[in-house]
């Protein structure tokens, strides 16, 4: 813990509480439709879409109509890609003459990227044709980041809105997010990457000569592109297998401390959002509020175990799967990022962290990705535990249960419920069945409490859509790809679609004026109540599972044992 | 005397909560073996079903005695025993709670199976059964016979003995026309005769309502119970799928481990951990938080039509309070006397004082009281004055006295200004202008005047005022405090409306009010949002009453009233509302506390159970204790004591938190921030804190006992 350590981390987090309220604003501009500083540019382009997809972008929907067009959007989009992956040895741009996925790994693929996950058991260079990355998997990465980001909209008007039964137009909310948004952070930060070294070329792969006088393949591609959006979209795939830790994808110091900018500035933006659609600030400051305490007590734990001397293998420093460039804080700091939002991108290999610092890595997601999480899917998720938490607390001061002034009721509460456990449901049962067949747990490569912890680690990254993984386990096989397939989808639709639901029946609820006796849902008391929601409602069932998995492996490292 | 200066207003019951506490149902043998008893009988299946936490309890239990069979040792039978008796400290919580309403009912159906009508037809009486009475029949009731149904008086006047259905011993008054012509089956005549209409059919009355709401308590579930049950039934899942999947973990972490049978993943065991993890806290209590919470509004006497009124009663954020007998005593009292030019302050006194003798009036008497204070006149022996007294009627609208001296007959009256200044001249005296002035001045200022004369000479004027009852100013900056905005309704002129307004301190006021007016602000407040509770009695209420979100029929008031309110307070008190506004806080309190509390305690229970489960993953050697023998913060002495401790503590902290869901967690008028901070910080990190020195202790006393 250098000093230097300690004034890059002052910077990022200086950065992320300047950019917060700037991102934020832009955004409420965005989704309220009012008139941004693009609109002379892209103003036409925006018109010109509605007028070809034959959308009324002034028509409201019900929420029923949102999660339909939604629904189709997302599945279609998803169908498409896996046919693409299927026949991307027919299709052009495919230099490397890269063969057809088999069915499994394309379903896995296509479920992956289309949920935001982008789990790959793949390694890019070697599977993925440039159209493949191009046109198949970068577009869902735009795609899945607005899908993300319109739901949360939907959910804040369903909260602040005084009157209606409209959540708002799906199809104009995308093209909106996708054009003012998503497109012109993506475009500054290409070329931001470009200039720093990473790769943008429809190129073969460059043979070069080794100084040994070896041949050696250099794989290249339109990398920058991919990179941009797969950090600001928290998406996670990485062009190349081993992601932000590869040279391309993550050339300087400077790139490092981009990307994880990339991942939180749009999530923590959205709070700031919020609080501008509620009329509110202080209620968004809040959110950001648990979610940074949150992210600093994990990276604050994680930081302070990879520091500490290694008693099973005598190192002193724990260097293992971390790149030399990079160093022990920024990569605690990026798998902290990572995983808090729903990220998924590494510049470490995350199987190799200490037991405590792997063990936050999983409670991150475990929680259910609610550390400024995913773009959108973070803060409706939070949301989601912010009606928990008023439901629960707000009875003990004397008043039905409101927030924002809006009542919670047995509705709510249901699919709030829905919401907050349904990857808890993925996980558990995915995981308990992957431990009693054999399929699940041949392909472990460690024995003791890690082998474990892969597993967990596996079905939790896909229940939580982040998609990051313990790589010592074998997954692109039959087992893994369909179970996995299956909890990346439910831990995205079972969570939108009730998030949806509650937007549709709070919209129409009247608006109880504040008055002394309300229960405030701003300040530090209630970011000291979400925090213990959070924490008991999203963590305690996994109580169990965590002591045989990161909890007795760090007490075992202790030990000085290995296996 | 002035006729508006009797509004037709009952004189509020005492103060509600020391003379009506009744003894808790816990010191009373009768209730407790009673619910002891119904606590087997709620065994039954059916009953357990309805509770779904429980029921898990339940079904773990009769898995643990199968268990005892196969295995019978201490540990499985002991932990068998406290299971049971976690259901059965369940169904005792909901019987205790149910059991004073129980023994209510039953009385009050005694009371309406005995009683005989006397029916009139045309002019003949003959005698039916109350049951048969139908809606708009007649009775008659004499001096002595129980009213047989609910109705309203449509000739005559007589004092009715409410007690059986109030417990307030003093008889009221009740006569056709007004607002005072409501009676009630099962209350008693004890003078006079009267004929009533029927208003009820049969199986419909007030009597019969109230059983069925002291009755049916735990039944119909409101709203907010609802969504808890919800979410407690939700939590559970979830804890039953994390126990669940937990033996195929286990048994890969052994194997990976490359070890065999250290885990503990026993049926017994696995049921226990559900056990503790579920929220049966809150589950086994959550009937009795209800029902105990309209139980304490019929303690107060208010009897509300469904629960779902209670809890519209703790989110409500304005309440219309009427001026006369909420904010100011029922009565206006005498202030001050103002003589006519020429005339000694202490004659003008004596006159009042003489007058006002006999009048048994509030406001008569007050003018005794002030003379008395003031000039320190007492009564003199006015029977050999040869007094007689006048009394007040609607015609003349004065009262006084007349004197028979040696000189002859001194009258002397008081009474309304306008009353008095005709009499004044009619026996050939002179209204002076100062009089008029001092009138009016009065009537400005908030007070009313009455004005005392003797003869044909007018003595002065004597202001009366009207009093704003001890403490209600208080009471204000405290609903304040709590975001309750309060606003007062009076028929007085604006001037007088904002002195009174500003004397109690209400927030807002409106003057001149007629029935009509209320309706309108009630929905004016709604539109912007509010919940609104208001009391009433008129009939003219109704419409009000029924708009309102919840509104509070006076038990004297009409029957449309009180069939329009949501509640009925039975002792009349329009102050009354508060604390049913407070109840309603109270009950909401107990419930987010209650809940608070039985989730925090998981991690406790956690820390008992998960380090005895596995304590021998990882052992070095064969028995020993492994490396998660370090989540073992409370070093229990054995894993066997350390679960049979934690499933004792799960049973025996809904015994001891029964009290607390009976009584309500204590209540102060706060806001809702510094309420908040006060709650979580009792059973937020209580919840936490408690069990783990709660297992502790048993798993010493376990040790102790030699039981584990």
């Amino acid at each position: 813990m250098q000093a230097h350590d300690w004034i890059q981390l002052a910077i990022y987090l200086a950065a992320l509480f300047v950019l917060a309220p700037v991102l934020g604003k832009f955004m409420h501009q965005v989704f309220s439709g009012e008139r941004t500083f693009l609109a002379p540019l892209l103003g036409p382009a925006e018109r010109l879409i509605y007028k070809l997809g034959g959308v009324d972008a002034q028509r409201e929907m019900r929420w029923t109509g949102y999660v339909v067009a939604l629904l189709a959007f997302n599945v279609l989009g998803g169908l498409l890609t896996l046919a693409q992956l299927m026949t991307q040895a027919w299709l052009p741009l495919n230099p490397e003459h890269l063969p057809n996925l088999p069915f499994a790994l394309a379903l896995n693929t296509a479920v992956s990227f289309m949920t935001n996950t982008n789990w790959q058991a793949y390694s890019g260079e070697n599977t993925m044709s440039y159209l493949s990355q191009m046109a198949g998997l970068a577009v869902h990465n735009f795609t899945s980041a607005a899908t993300g980001i319109v739901v949360v909209i939907a959910l804040i008007r369903g909260l602040t809105r005084r009157s209606g039964d409209t959540v708002g137009n799906f199809w104009a909310d995308l093209v909106r997010c996708t054009l003012y948004i998503l497109l012109p952070l993506s475009l500054v930060f290409s070329v931001v990457l470009v200039q720093q070294g990473v790769p943008q070329t429809f190129q073969e792969y460059a043979a070069a000569k080794t100084i040994e006088g070896a041949e050696q393949i250099i794989p290249l591609g339109p990398a920058a592109s991919q990179i941009a959006i797969k950090q600001l979209g928290t998406n996670g795939g990485g062009f190349f297998g081993v992601n932000s830790a590869h040279p391309f994808e993550n050339p300087t110091p400077f790139t490092n401390f981009l990307e994880m900018l990339a991942i939180f500035v749009i999530p923590a933006g959205l709070t700031y959002t919020l609080g501008l659609m509620t009329g509110d600030r202080r209620q968004g400051w809040t959110i950001f509020g648990a979610m940074f305490a949150l992210f600093i007590m994990g990276f604050g734990l994680s930081w302070w175990a990879e520091m500490q001397p290694n008693p099973a293998t005598g190192l002193v420093s724990n260097m293992e799967g971390k790149e030399v460039r990079l160093g022990i804080m920024n990569s605690t700091l990026f798998s902290t990022i990572t995983t808090d939002a729903s990220c998924g991108a590494v510049n470490a290999m995350h199987d190799s962290l200490t037991p405590i610092a792997g063990g936050v890595a999983l409670v991150n997601m475990l929680l259910g990705e609610v550390i400024f999480g995913g773009v959108g899917a973070g803060l409706y998720g939070m949301l989601v535990f912010v009606i928990l938490t008023v439901f629960l607390a707000g009875l003990m001061v004397g008043r039905t249960p409101e927030y924002l002034g809006k009542k919670i009721e047995a509705r709510e509460v249901k699919w709030a419920v829905v919401a907050a456990l349904a990857p808890c449901v993925c996980i558990l049962l995915g995981t308990a069945i992957a431990a009693s067949v054999p399929a699940g747990s041949a392909t472990i490569n460690n024995q003791g409490a890690h082998g474990f912890s892969e597993i967990l680690y596996a079905f939790t990254s896909a229940a939580a859509n982040n998609g990051s993984a313990f790589a010592g386990i074998g997954v692109n096989n039959d087992f893994y790809n369909y179970a996995l397939a299956i909890c990346m989808f439910l831990g995205r639709f079972a969570v939108i679609v009730p998030v949806l639901a509650i937007a549709g029946s709070m919209v129409g609820k009247k608006i109880a004026p504040p008055s002394p006796g309300t229960f405030p849902t701003s300040g530090f008391t209630f970011i000291g109540l979400l925090i213990a929601v959070v924490l008991i409602v999203g963590g305690l069932n996994f109580f169990p599972a965590l002591s045989l998995g990161p909890i007795v492996e760090h007490l075992l490292m202790a030990a000085g044992r290995t296996f | 005397m002035n006729a508006t200066l009797n509004p037709p207003t009952s004189t509020p019951a005492p103060a509600p909560e020391s003379s009506r506490k009744k003894p808790t149902a816990f010191t009373d043998p009768a209730l407790v073996r009673g619910a002891i008893i119904d606590s087997f009988v709620k065994l039954d299946p059916r009953t357990q079903i309805r509770n779904p936490v429980m029921f898990v309890v339940f079904v773990g239990a009769i898995l643990t005695t199968i268990a005892c069979f196969t295995d019978p040792s201490g540990f499985n039978i002991q932990v068998t025993l406290w299971l049971w008796f976690t259901v059965l400290f369940a169904n005792f919580a909901e019987a205790i709670a149910e059991g004073r309403g129980k023994a209510q009912a039953a009385t009050l159906r005694k009371m309406r199976t005995t009683t005989m009508a006397r029916r009139l037809k045309g002019d003949r009486e003959e005698k039916v059964a109350a049951g048969e009475l139908r809606k708009g029949d007649l009775v008659v009731c004499e001096n002595g016979d129980v009213i047989p149904s609910d109705g309203d008086v449509v000739e005559g006047i007589a004092s009715v003995d409410e007690s059986a259905i109030t417990g307030e011993s003093a008889p009221v008054i009740r006569e056709s026309g007004g607002d005072h012509s409501a009676v009630t089956g099962g209350t008693r005549v004890i003078s006079d005769r009267i004929v009533i209409r029927i208003t009820s059919e049969p199986g419909n009355t007030f009597l019969d309502r109230m059983i069925t709401m002291v009755e049916s308590a735990t039944r119909g579930r409101t709203p907010n119970e609802i969504a808890l049950g919800i979410l407690l039934v939700s939590l559970t899942f979830v804890f039953l799928l994390a126990v669940g999947t937990l033996r195929p973990i286990a048994q890969l972490s052994e194997k990976l481990a490359g070890q065999s049978g250290v885990i503990n993943v026993s049926l017994v065991v696995l049921v226990c951990l559900t056990v503790c993890l579920i929220p049966t806290t809150i589950g086994a209590l959550l009937s009795a938080i209800g029902i105990s919470g309209i139980d304490r509004m019929i303690q107060r006497n208010v009897l509300a039509t469904s629960g779902r009124a209670v809890e519209a009663a703790g989110d409500i954020d304005v309440l219309l309070l009427d001026k006369t007998g909420t904010i100011t005593l029922g009565n206006r009292q005498a202030a001050a006397f103002i003589p006519a030019p020429g005339v000694d302050e202490k004659d003008l006194a004596a006159a009042a004082h003489l007058a006002s003798l006999a009048d048994e009036t509030p406001e008569g008497r007050s003018i005794v009281v002030l003379a008395k204070e003031r000039f320190n006149l007492r009564a003199r022996d006015v029977a050999e004055k040869h007094a007689e007294f006048v009394p007040f009627t609607a015609q003349t609208r004065m009262s006084g006295v007349d004197l028979t001296t040696p000189e002859g007959i001194v009258r002397m009256r008081k009474g309304a200004a306008e009353s008095v200044r005709r009499w004044v001249v009619e026996n050939g005296g002179e209204y002076p202008q100062a009089v008029t002035e001092a009138v009016e001045m009065v009537s400005r200022s908030g007070g009313t005047p009455l004005v005392v004369a003797e003869q044909h000479c007018v003595l002065g004027v004597v202001q009366l005022k009207d009093v704003v009852k001890g403490g209600i100013r208080e009471r204000f900056a405290q609903l304040r405090k709590m975001g309750i905005r309060t606003i007062m309704i009076t028929g007085d002129n604006p001037m007088t409306a904002a002195a009174i307004a500003a004397e109690a301190g209400v927030d807002d006021f409106m003057a001149e009010a007629k029935p009509e007016d209320k309706l309108a602000r009630i929905r004016e407040e709604q539109a912007k949002d509010h919940l609104v509770a208001m009391t009433g009695d008129g009939t003219n209420d109704a419409p009000a009453l029924a708009q309102a979100d919840v509104g509070v029929a006076m038990s004297t008031g009409t029957q449309a009233a009180r069939e329009a309110g949501n509640m009925v307070d039975l002792d009349s008190n329009p102050t009354k509302l508060i604390e049913v506004v407070e109840i309603g806080k109270q009950l909401l309190m107990t419930r987010g506390a209650l809940t608070t509390f039985s989730i925090a305690n998981d991690i406790a229970k956690y820390f008992a159970i998960i380090p005895a489960m596995f304590l021998g993953l990882y052992a070095t050697e064969a028995g020993g204790k492994g490396p998660l023998a370090a989540l073992d913060l409370m070093h229990l002495h054995s894993p066997q004591s350390a679960i049979l401790s934690a499933v004792i503590f799960n049973a025996l902290i809904i015994i001891a938190l029964i009290p607390l869901a009976l009584r309500g967690v204590s209540y102060r008028a706060l806001g809702a921030a510094s309420v908040l901070r006060r709650n979580v910080l009792i059973y937020g990190i209580g919840g936490v804190l408690v069990p783990f020195i709660g297992i502790k202790v048993l798993d010493l006393l376990l040790v102790a006992l030699h039981l584990a």
